[in-house]
């Protein structure tokens, strides 16, 4: 008896923590009897990417004092904006800019490359249209070099530096999105994981707060904007705390540079005179919810959702616009499928088979009109035969007709010179015998 | 803190910088995995080796399990390839494993050609997955990866070399998959038989210059077992899905006469070896090898084949866009060109006829004319001897008539004489 591997799949429990990837037998009693080992593949998988280490590209788009880069270095414990690097309310130009800024924080053995991306300007001014353009050049141009570095015939190392999420801040008016909000996530939707968030939400009370959602959501749905769905997992507690999430949408956070002391505990706070509002107390806001989804639990199925729909999206209309220059539309969409070569591929086949086909058909009119010209020669060369013969024989009945007249005549100036000969000779006769007479006295 | 002698600037430089506390992106690594899990993977082998060596007997042993298997004849015409798919599943992890088998390879009488079929077959994986990745709408994550991740070459245990065919083989396929020979059937060949064999098959792929697989030395964690294991290879194994008892456990093993040849017995074979190289140790480095090298190595040929390239006429970087444009074009022009040349051909052909048939015609027409110059000589001849004729008649006539006149004279003057006579 030995031990059966194939399985029908049916649901399973996955342990996630690696320490335990122990490799379960079902026939517990034979030491590596059943044991085959590919129960290890995660484990590779696990130290080929920490070898590899991490990247990922956040941008972070709201009008000034909103909070941002406070709320940055909250969430990654670190001070990414500080006196030396100021955030992007600081910085504000003439026009709006994206600018990145790249730093590298380890932990646990793991590396990560955080490009932060933000957009000083936006909204600032007191004419915003097209504020949002200079965004979504960027993205697109972040896709652009992956595409072409994809695309590249000798391909190496591909740095992915496009965005992967963004966190739009919304201002904490309590009524609703205003028209700019609106404006840039529906442009930005389907470019980008957008994750609007209520920003500085220590101005709300719970209750306002609760409105407030309510309300943003309903817009959302209204202009229908596609914000960052989690997915669900086969996992049904997962899935609980999923739902719980998205009820809590869009997120209210709050963010501070500075610790303080709340009983006898040194917590992230801002401190006012009637209290302490706490960055990391669930009933102060939404933090941890944040820090937990982005960076804890999702932050991979965020650059999946970029690479696997955002990114392709772009690449086929690329690529698109460049292959089905100047084709009919009606025919493009069965041509998506195809990579562009093949499609080329086709397009030759298909012409040749044109080609082949007029030729055919070049040919038989040139056979047919041969064959019309060579029949036209025959015919008057027959003709002409014919006419040669007529002639032919039309003389040849003349020349008959003048022998039979010169024969005809022939006789009859004989038969008359023989006539005249015969005459003659009576004549010669009779003259004779007158001179025979005339000798003989006869004649007086 | 930041190191503040790195300049500020926007896009380039990047800043290390320490964490005041516990962020929680060190799950990373876990997320990706769990998604891997999830996704389930696929693995790829394919086995080449002589009829009989013992290839699915390996593979039912190495998995653990029965797979469908049909023993082959030594009377294929030709090589051919068997793929067959299944789903495993051990402790959480799904694997879709594939198995290629060579039907009928070695048993020619002629095997120059026998390395042929199974290039086509791992150069038409490489080309699908090509194929995909070119489309414009493509999903490449759903995508079943077909690419064969390593290969299993048996090689006979002759004890004294490898064959030509062997070489010839690997030679062929060294760039396109990883290749991990291993020495079949160990069970007939000694320690120290073995011993000397493993060393000349493995100065014969130096010397040929083959490239085997090299279990990989740059993660700490298994760079050890690695590199000992790179000093065994080739590993001798020997399968057996039969077990037997030995003390009082059921092992995997072949029973002789003179012993019994335990499959898992370090001591016996390497097949524990092979086991934990090719699964446990380096199954992801395998797949990452054949997407990285010999897939990359495939798509740089073809798309250099097809005319593509990094960099334009006048050395600057191209995109594959303009490229995709450029030959576009070429190929738009090359069809039209064709076209005309096609339409030239017609109407130089026309032409000819055309003069041709004139020629015909005028050749036609002097013979026409010929032929009426003819008649007009014979009709003139015959117009001379009718006038001739005429002048005959009218001479003729006249002598008549003259003769007549003449005779009527002398008829009257003769009556006058009678009568004169007469009076």
């Amino acid at each position: 008896m030995y031990f059966v591997l194939v399985i029908i799949p049916s649901h399973y429990n996955h342990c996630t923590n690696r320490k335990c990837l122990s490799v379960c037998f079902f026939l517990q009693q034979r030491n590596l009897e059943g044991y085959v080992g590919f129960a290890n593949l995660p484990n590779q998988v696990y130290r080929k990417s920490v070898k590899r280490g991490f990247e990922f590209t956040l941008m972070v788009v709201g009008e000034s004092g909103l909070g941002k880069s406070t709320l940055i270095n909250s969430l990654f414990l670190t001070d990414l904006y500080s006196k030396d690097y100021p955030g992007p309310s600081q910085r504000i130009k003439k026009t709006v800019q994206v600018e990145q800024s790249k730093v590298l924080i380890k932990e646990g053995g793991v590396q990560l490359t955080l490009t932060i991306v933000d957009t000083p300007g936006f909204g600032d001014a007191v004419d915003n249209s097209n504020c949002w353009q200079p965004v979504i050049n960027y993205i697109d141009s972040k896709c652009e070099d992956f595409l072409n570095a994809e695309s590249r015939v000798n391909r190496r190392s591909m740095p992915d530096n496009r965005v992967h999420c963004c966190l739009y801040f919304i201002a904490p008016s309590g009524h609703g999105l205003k028209p700019l909000d609106i404006e840039f996530m529906k442009r930005l939707h389907d470019k980008v994981n957008v994750i609007p968030l209520i920003a500085k939400a220590d101005t709300l009370t719970p209750e306002e707060c609760q409105l407030f959602k309510k309300q943003i959501m309903k817009e959302i749905q209204e202009h229908k904007i596609k914000i960052y769905e989690f997915p669900d997992t086969e996992d049904d507690e997962d899935n609980k705390l999923i739902r719980k999430i998205k009820e809590k949408m869009p997120l209210a956070v709050v963010g501070s540079n500075v610790v303080v002391e709340v009983n006898g505990k040194k917590v992230r706070g801002r401190q006012y005179p009637w209290g302490v509002a706490e960055v990391e107390n669930g009933e102060h806001c939404d933090f941890t919810v944040l820090r937990n989804m982005l960076i804890r639990t999702h932050m991979q199925d965020l650059k999946d959702v970029t690479n696997n729909v955002h990114y392709e999206n772009y690449r086929s209309k690329k690529l698109a616009a460049v292959t089905c220059n100047g084709v009919d539309t009606t025919k493009t969409k069965g041509q998506l499928t195809k990579s562009p070569l093949a499609q080329m591929e086709e397009e030759r086949r298909e012409h040749v088979m044109k080609m082949k086909k007029m030729e055919a058909e070049m040919e038989q009119v040139f056979e047919m009109k041969v064959k019309e010209k060579k029949q036209k020669l025959k015919d008057s060369e027959a003709e002409l035969e014919r006419r040669h013969e007529q002639m032919k024989r039309n003389l040849e009945a003349q020349y008959k007709e003048l022998e039979e007249k010169r024969r005809v005549f022939e006789d009859e100036k004989a038969n008359w010179e023989a006539q005249q000969k015969i005459l003659e000779q009576q004549k010669l006769d009779a003259s004779k015998t007158m001179e025979k007479n005339k000798k003989k006295g006869k004649i007086f | 803190m930041s190191s503040s002698d790195v300049a500020r600037q926007p896009n380039n430089g990047v800043r290390p910088l320490s964490l005041a506390g516990h962020v929680g992106f060190d799950s990373l690594p876990d997320q990706l995995v769990n998604k891997s899990i999830c996704q389930g993977f696929c693995f790829n082998i394919l086995c080449i080796g002589e009829t009989g060596i013992g290839k699915s007997t390996l593979m039912d042993t190495l998995f653990n399990t029965n797979f469908e298997n049909f023993e082959s004849s030594h009377f294929e015409p030709q090589v051919k390839l068997r793929a067959q798919t299944y789903d495993l599943h051990e402790s959480n992890v799904r694997l879709r494993l594939t198995v290629v088998n060579t039907v009928g390879f070695g048993d020619q009488m002629n095997k120059q050609e026998s390395y042929q079929p199974v290039v086509d077959y791992i150069d038409k994986q490489f080309e699908s997955y090509l194929q995909e990745e070119l489309k414009i709408k493509r999903s490449l994550h759903n995508y079943h990866d077909s690419r064969v991740h390593a290969c299993l070459y048996f090689i006979s245990p002759s004890g004294h070399s490898l064959k030509s065919l062997d070489l010839v083989t690997m030679k062929k396929l060294d760039s396109k998959v990883n290749i991990i020979p291993v020495i079949a059937k160990a069970d007939t060949i000694s320690k120290s038989e073995l011993h000397k064999f493993k060393i000349k098959i493995m100065s014969e792929l130096v010397s040929n210059g083959v490239q085997i697989y090299q279990f990989p030395l740059d993660d700490e964690t298994v760079a050890k077992v690695n590199t000992t294991m790179n000093g065994h290879l080739p590993f001798a194994v020997v399968g057996s899905t039969e077990e037997v008892c030995i003390g009082n456990k059921m092992v995997k093993a072949r029973q002789y006469p003179w012993g019994v040849v335990q499959v898992e017995n370090e001591n016996h074979c390497d097949f524990v070896k092979l086991r934990e190289m090719l699964i446990c140790v380096n199954m992801e480095d395998l797949r990452e090898q054949t997407h990285t090298r010999h897939y990359e190595l495939y798509r740089r040929c073809k798309l250099e084949e097809m005319g593509f390239k990094d960099t334009g006429p006048e050395c600057k970087p191209v995109s594959l866009q303009q490229t995709y444009e450029a030959k576009r074009q070429e190929f738009l022009v090359e069809l039209q060109k064709r076209e005309d040349e096609m339409r030239q051909m017609f109407v130089q052909r026309v032409k000819e006829k055309e003069s041709e048939l004139k020629e015909a015609e005028r050749e036609l027409q002097s013979r026409f004319e010929q032929l009426k110059r003819l008649h007009a000589d014979e009709k003139a001849a015959l117009e001379e001897k009718k006038r001739l004729l005429e002048d005959d008649q009218s001479s003729f006539s006249k002598r008549r008539a003259a003769a007549q006149l003449l005779q009527a004279q002398s008829f009257t003057a003769n009556g006058k004489k009678d009568k004169d006579r007469k009076k």
